[in-house]
Order: structure tokens, then sequence, then C-alpha cells
């Protein structure tokens, strides 16, 4: 129990994987312009990365490994992740028809998001067992959602702000980006590892 | 080499047989009056109507929330026929009559000031425009729907939207100039 806590509690604040592993950054300062957005992306990441995380697991066990072919292993993770994408967006729009059309556009994106593939390689690089992809997918998924939300109110804080001219928009963007970069590397101490 | 080639057509194969199932098993019925009508609008998705493309367009009309009129490219013509399938009787009725002003236009280059900068032939959402760079641009009129896209993004001003030469399926009798009283005097 207190090992899914520490999994749980390391993807989403320790190592977070947009603030410290620096993956799925185009929608961090994409999607973050507005918190409803924000939010609506990070539900849709949560889903798909956490179904990505078992799914490529079990092609990663069930195929890759027998067969010695783990050369392939981008090649059929991308096209798992291309097909969870898919299959997501065929069930919700028959079986929640108001989320699919908060989550319209930005479902089809999550295709391209590289913390999905990310978290499914590092997955089988830290030799996870199923449980613990599933719950290091979904801990992914929650810190990428905190940190994108989080983002978005800074935004929509500093679209107010008379900010220099020669920073605003994308500029002052990536300087607080950074810094809240720094703010989070202070949950470094919270574990041992 | 074998192996890899079999188990990549083979998980390919089952996640598309899966995609394919899904898409049967939960397939969301749209009325097939927001089809039909998707059919008839250009399908350009130019968004002059303000709504999120053609598809959009047609859901709005099909609830009832926007006018069989409101469709700029595609002008009178797609109009009527929209009317016909929503059922709503417009015919000379004043929406349509109004429309009689902007009749469908097609775009015209004007060859003397193009400099084949290829950025029209980008842009248009029909590939109506023939060209290549450094060649002089020209327009199918067939395949154009009078969206303005290239007028926009042309540098030389060398594009304007003209009338499109009247055809049958386009061709309607003009507004009488004179109002119907007069013609009567006239005429006695």
């Amino acid at each position: 129990m207190q090992e899914f806590f520490m999994i749980l509690l390391g993807t989403a604040l320790v190592n977070n994987v947009v603030l410290v592993k620096f993956l799925g950054l185009c929608p961090f300062m994409g999607v973050s312009r507005r918190v409803d957005a924000a939010i609506g992306m990070g539900l849709a990441t949560t889903f798909v990365l956490t179904l990505a995380s078992m799914a490529s697991w079990v092609v990663e066990t069930a195929i890759l490994v027998p067969l010695g072919l783990g050369f392939l292993r981008i090649l059929s993770f991308i096209l798992v992740i291309a097909a969870i994408v898919q299959f997501t967006e065929t069930v919700m729009r028959k079986l929640a028809p108001g989320l699919y059309r908060a989550l319209g556009i930005y479902l089809p994106l999550i295709t391209t998001n590289c913390a999905v593939l990310g978290v499914a390689l590092l997955n089988i690089q830290e030799a996870h067992d199923f449980a613990q992809s599933l719950l290091y997918g979904f801990g992914s998924a929650l810190g990428f959602t905190t940190v994108l939300v989080l983002f978005a109110g800074m935004r929509e804080r500093l679209a107010q702000l008379s900010v220099p001219a020669p920073f605003s928009g994308p500029p002052i963007a990536f300087i607080s980006a950074g810094l809240l970069s720094m703010a989070f590397m202070g949950f470094a101490g919270l574990t041992p590892n | 080499m074998i192996t890899a080639a079999a188990s990549m057509s083979a998980l390919g194969l089952g996640l598309g047989l899966l995609l394919g199932a899904a898409a049967r098993k939960f397939h969301v019925k749209t009325p097939p009056v927001v089809d039909e009508m998707e059919r008839i609008l250009p399908g350009t998705n130019c968004g002059q109507c303000g709504y999120p493309g053609c598809r959009g367009a047609a859901e709005a009309i099909a609830e009832g929330g926007a006018p069989v009129t409101l469709c700029p490219p595609g002008g009178r013509d797609v109009a009527l026929k929209l009317a016909e399938i929503v059922g709503v009787d417009c015919s000379g009725g004043p929406e349509i009559s109004g429309m009689t002003d902007i009749e469908p236009q097609v775009a015209f280059i004007f060859e003397d000031h193009c400099t084949g900068c290829t950025k029209c032939f980008k842009r248009c959402p029909t590939d109506a425009i023939v060209g290549a760079a450094k060649q002089i641009h020209t327009v199918i009129w067939d395949a154009c729907t009078g969206c303005d896209a290239c007028v926009q993004v042309c540098p030389t001003e060398a594009i304007v939207l003209r009338s499109k030469p009247r055809t049958l399926q386009s061709w309607y009798w003009d507004k009488p100039d004179q109002p119907l009283a007069a013609l009567r005097t006239g005429a006695a």
C-alpha cells in the first residue's frame, strides 16, 4: 500500500512529468490559456495515459519480450496509443456525448502528446509490473493535469497584468514556466530517491 | 525479420478490427437530414456562416437555430436546396430574395499581377487553383466555392471575386425593377 502511495506521489509531484522530466511540453504551452480548456485537456490525457500505460505493458510482456522484438517497441507503442485514442473517442461519443463535446478537439491531440509515449517507455525501462505501470501512468497524468491547471491559472492572471512589451505573450509564459519548474524542484526533498 | 513483420501486422490487424467493431457497436446515429444537408453545403469549412465547419452549420439548421440562407459561398442555389429538405417554404420569401444581390461568386486572378508565389494555391480548400512556383496561377471555376480565402492571402491583390457565369442551375428571374402596379398600368 505504502509503495503504491509512493509511486503516485513520486510521479505526480516529485518527478513531475512536465516540469521535471520535460515531457508533454507542447500541450503545456499550447492549451494553458484558459483554465476550463486546461481541465478538459487534463481529464482527457488522464484517461488516455492510464489506459495506454496498461496496454503498452501488455503489448511489451505478451508480444515484444517473448518474440525478442524490443527494437519495435516505439513503433508498436505508437500504434497502441493511436488506437486507444481513437477507441476512446468512439466510445465517448456514444456513451458520454456531453464530455465528448467538451473535450472535442483535445482528444485527437493526445496521440501526439509525447508524455504518453514517454511514460509507456519509462514503465518498461524501470521494469514495472502491471499494477505499478497503471499507477505510474495515472500518477503522471495527475501531475500533468495539476501542472497544466496551475499554469493556466497563472497565465490567466498574467494576461491581465501590464507586462513590459518585449516580454508580453509567449516570453513571459516561458519565464513563468521556468519559475514553476523551479518551485517543483522543492518536492525533490520529499522522498529519499 | 518475418516474426517482426508478422507480429506487427497481427497487432495492426487486431487493433484495426477492434476499432472497426467499436465504430459499429458504438455507432452514433446522426439524423439523416444532417448528413444530407452536409452533402449539399460546399464542404470547405470556410466558417463564413459562423459555425465550426459545414457539419456544424448543418446541425444548426437541423435544430432550427439557423436560417437556410446562412451559406454565403453556396448562395441562392444551396439555400433553395436546403429549404427543400428542411421543409421551409421560402420561394420568393424575403430571405431568399435578399440573396439575389449576393450571387454565387468565384475567384478570378488577374494574370498580369500574379507573381506565382503559390500562397493562394496552398490556402485553397478545394484545390481549385492550378499553378506552380513562379508560374501564373489560374482558377478552375467549377471547383471554386468563392470562400474568399485566397483573396486575403494574395500579396499583390491579384485575386478578386466575380459573379459566377450563369448556367441553367444558377439562372433565376431578375427582380422586376419597377413596382408591379406601374407595370400593370403600363400594360393597360
